[in-house]
């Protein structure tokens, strides 16, 4: 039986479901890097997942129109990312355990407008696979990467976008130096203040479109708590990934590989316990944050609020 | 064109004046009705004691803190500075005791943090890097652009504070403790730089409280005492020893260690002494050192180079890699902490908050941490409050600690009451040797003194002490053999009649009195 994994047609089907599955981690890590880099650690990219993932399927159900689905979940997303940098810029809350209460609102938000607005599941039309021209004829390579939905496209683009963006530009050298050293920053007339706004915003934007992907792209259905703690992981492939986008680009390979690879592997019906393959992803988790945690430290002021003195 | 864009014109800049200043922070009186002013060409000095108010003053200046009253004028026309980009913009530039750098990238990025870039959003770090070689050049500020800051030495880092400023068009530059941190032959390069600029017309102040330093490089010289100004002198009127008396109100003696004691029996010992540091290289390098009796040793050194590692892996707070630590001729290599602690050793370490106290606890509790598991201290595990307070009562006559009860917390006291708390500690447990890590760092001259005076008293009964510090002026003052450390190893160990400052800033600096200097930067 476990033979039937080395089938041509299943490895590209392993490789092919991976990539799709990529596209929430790669969203919410990104976001989460841009506002870790910056300094302020988000742990309530889960809840922010939820209530994104709840309004873009909501809005597919009530208009069917997918684009403005995806428009309204960053909507959402902006309010809770302002919400979530209110509470930890301007209060100074601690951001861990603000985090943990934004992912807590998310969770039972969601959960509760979905019973009050809808109540049953129901499968919607989500993105449609768009097969891009000439490059989805490429026999293997054009099935597996270029047969995909929009958000896929948008989620791998982001990556190099986004390194651009911190390496290449004056916002991306303000938010690196935000991280590592507020106070000098500060002295240099660069608003610590808007600069962790901003990153924060964008981080809750990207963690809804990250939902979004799931409920209408990917699974095209709402469940409560269906992202069954994606949120949590792609906080964790932040630091697998180094604070680098390419670096997360490959942890959010590789768990969305081991994924897809478990979802096979009970497809197939190979006799491993389903309990245990579905431990697979979260089992890697912990044991490659154990391995990579120890190296780098990253930003030098994560997790510190700001505040001018004087 | 494009390069205008990017580098701010040097500001018209011919006097400086800021009138009645006052700035009240809870409790405190920081500046009162303070005046003070700058023309173009000079260095005025700002001297005063730790918490007199000199650096308040400089912020309200760079527009860190706004003035609670009084108003400040450039060229005459009274100004608001409101934020430090409000300071830049009207050409003033503060280089900072700490530096506002980020270790992390590099020194273009640096400077560019916060401009205006020629290429819109995107960064334009050639251009920057080209201007930066190009006033690298006049200032003699030589460093390579694509360095990032953490693999600089602290005496480059500083030199890009400065083109940092200049890059803004500063004309006045605000420079708060510049020789701190620097050797002295840094030191030197500093004040090349400085005259330069001052040949130019920039304006400059320059905080300290090294009194020789303040002679040597300034015009004028203002003193600040508890917040006031006492007065403002043309440098060529004063002598160390006055501008330390109007410092301080009263008659200071500066007290040096001159009867030269036998010295007695060895004490502390290290040989071959190999540990990490804290960032996993290298921390000290086969270390060979005794400390005896009736001896101070001074170690000497940029911070840094193995100062802290040296003290813990005495103190047995840090393991060693191979090599051995004896104390009174004992073996001590591997033992923990708490039992050479027991054998006599007192530590002062260097962060007296962090790692001497718990800023939480009281006086009490904080002078008997070591002792408080001990007769008359404890009985079977319970705490006995009466003897605590007699012994804490006594300890603070004793030591003249300051403090309104021996029931205030740790971190309500001032840093000179810290280290008396500290060294009461210490000292009242009759050390057979002490490890004191830059004792009086941050303190005002009156504690420096007191912590001196303590020194010498113990040396005189017969205690074996490593004084551990960056300030050359204390170690000449008081050690009997100074030994340089440099990245990790012992340079050399200088009998206190033979050593001179040079040859020590050269040791510092990793060379050997005599051998060729390789000038840094070469392309």
């Amino acid at each position: 039986m476990i033979s039937d994994l080395f089938t041509a047609t299943v490895i590209m089907g392993i490789i092919s479901s991976g990539i799709r599955l990529a596209t929430p981690y790669l969203f919410a890590s990104i976001g989460e890097m841009f506002g870790q880099r910056s300094g302020v650690l988000n742990l309530g990219v889960e809840g922010q997942m939820l209530l994104g993932a709840f309004t873009a399927y909501y809005v597919v159900l009530k208009t069917g129109n997918l684009f403005l689905a995806v428009l309204a979940a960053m909507a959402v997303g902006a309010i809770m990312g302002l919400a979530m940098g209110f509470v930890t810029i301007r209060l100074q809350a601690t951001q861990g355990i603000a985090g943990i209460g934004f992912y807590l609102f998310g969770m039972g938000m969601s959960n509760l407008l979905f019973q009050k607005l809808i109540g049953v599941v129901e499968n919607i039309n989500g993105f449609p696979i768009v097969k891009i021209p000439l490059l989805g004829d490429i026999p293997v390579i054009g099935e597996i990467f270029f047969q995909q939905n929009l958000l896929v496209y948008l989620a791998f683009l982001l990556v190099p976008i986004a390194w651009f963006v911190l390496n290449k530009t004056t916002l991306g050298l303000k938010i690196r130096a935000v991280g590592e050293n507020p106070e000098a920053a500060d002295s240099l007339g660069v608003s610590v203040v808007r600069v962790r706004y901003f990153t924060v915003i964008l981080g809750g934007i990207l963690s809804s479109i990250a939902g979004a992907s799931l409920s209408v792209a990917l699974l095209n259905v709402f469940q409560q708590n269906m992202t069954a703690g994606q949120g949590f992981i792609a906080v964790a492939l932040v630091y697998f990934g180094s604070w680098r986008p390419f670096g997360i680009l490959a942890g959010a390979l590789l768990f969305s590989m081991v994924n897809a690879l478990q979802l096979w592997i009970q497809v197939l019906g190979i006799p491993i316990p389903s309990e245990l393959a579905v431990m697979m992803p979260y089992i890697l988790t912990i044991l490659v944050l154990a391995l990579s945690l120890s190296k780098d430290k990253g930003p030098s002021a994560l997790t510190k609020a700001f505040e001018r003195e004087g | 064109m494009q390069e205008k864009a990017t580098e701010a014109a040097r500001m018209l800049f011919e006097t400086l004046e800021m009138r009645d200043i006052s700035k009240r922070f809870p409790g405190v009186l920081a500046n009162d009705h303070v005046d003070f002013d700058v023309v173009s060409g000079e260095v005025h000095a700002l001297l005063g004691e730790n918490g007199a108010g000199k650096s308040t003053l400089m912020k309200i200046l760079y527009g860190m803190y706004r003035p609670d009253e009084g108003k400040i004028l450039l060229n005459g026309d009274e100004i608001s500075i409101t934020t430090p980009t409000a300071a830049i913009s009207h050409g003033i530039g503060m280089i900072h005791q700490h530096f506002m750098l980020v270790p992390t990238l590099t020194v273009a990025e640096n400077v560019a943090l916060g401009l205006r870039s020629s290429k819109g959003p995107l960064t334009d770090l050639e251009v920057v890097s080209k201007r930066i070689v190009e006033l690298g050049e006049t200032y003699n500020l030589k460093i390579n652009p694509s360095t990032l800051i953490w693999q600089l030495s602290v005496g480059q880092q500083q030199r890009v504070e400065i083109i940092k400023a200049l890059y803004r068009g500063a004309s006045l530059l605000l420079l708060d403790e510049p020789t701190a941190v620097l050797t002295p032959q840094e030191v030197d390069e500093l004040f090349l730089i400085m005259r330069q600029m001052t040949k130019d017309r920039y304006g400059l102040v320059f905080i300290s409280h090294k009194l020789h330093e303040v002679v040597e490089i300034s015009n004028r010289i203002t003193v600040l005492r508890d917040g006031k100004k006492i007065g403002t002198q043309p440098t060529c009127n004063v002598t160390t020893q006055t501008l330390a008396n109007w410092m301080v109100g009263h008659e200071i003696t500066f007290i040096t260690s001159n009867e030269a004691a036998e010295k007695g029996e060895c004490r502390i010992e290290l040989r071959g002494a190999c540990c990490g540091s804290d960032r996993g290289t290298e921390g000290l390098c086969d270390v060979d050192l005794e400390i005896c009796s009736r001896e101070i040793v001074g170690l000497a050194g940029v911070s840094g180079n193995g100062q802290l590692e040296l003290a813990e892996a005495i103190t047995g707070l840090r393991p060693l890699q191979s090599g051995k630590v004896f104390l009174e001729g004992e073996d001590i290599t591997g033992f923990s902490p708490g039992k050479i602690t027991e054998k006599g050793l007192a530590y002062v370490p260097e962060e007296r908050m962090k790692d001497g106290m718990i800023r939480n606890f009281n006086i009490s509790e904080n002078l008997v941490l070591r002792e408080h598991h001990k007769w008359p201290f404890s009985k079977k595990g319970f705490l006995r409050m009466p003897y605590i307070y007699e012994h804490s009562d006594m300890l603070i006559k004793q030591y003249r600690i300051k403090t309104p009860s021996r029931a205030t917390l740790a971190k309500n006291l001032s840093g000179g009451n810290i280290q008396k708390v500290l060294l009461a500690r210490e000292l009242s447990r009759s050390p057979r040797a002490i490890i004191a890590a830059q004792p009086t760092r941050g303190l005002d001259i009156g504690a420096s003194e007191y912590v001196h005076e303590q020194l010498l008293d113990q040396r005189k009964k017969g205690t074996a002490i490593l004084l551990i510090s960056e300030d050359l002026d204390e170690i000449l003052a008081l050690a009997d053999r100074i030994a340089v450390i440099y990245e990790g190893r012992i340079m050399d160990v200088l009998p206190r009649e033979t050593a001179t400052k040079e040859d020590l800033g050269l040791l510092m600096a990793g060379v050997h009195p005599g051998e060729e200097l390789v000038a840094e930067n070469c392309p």
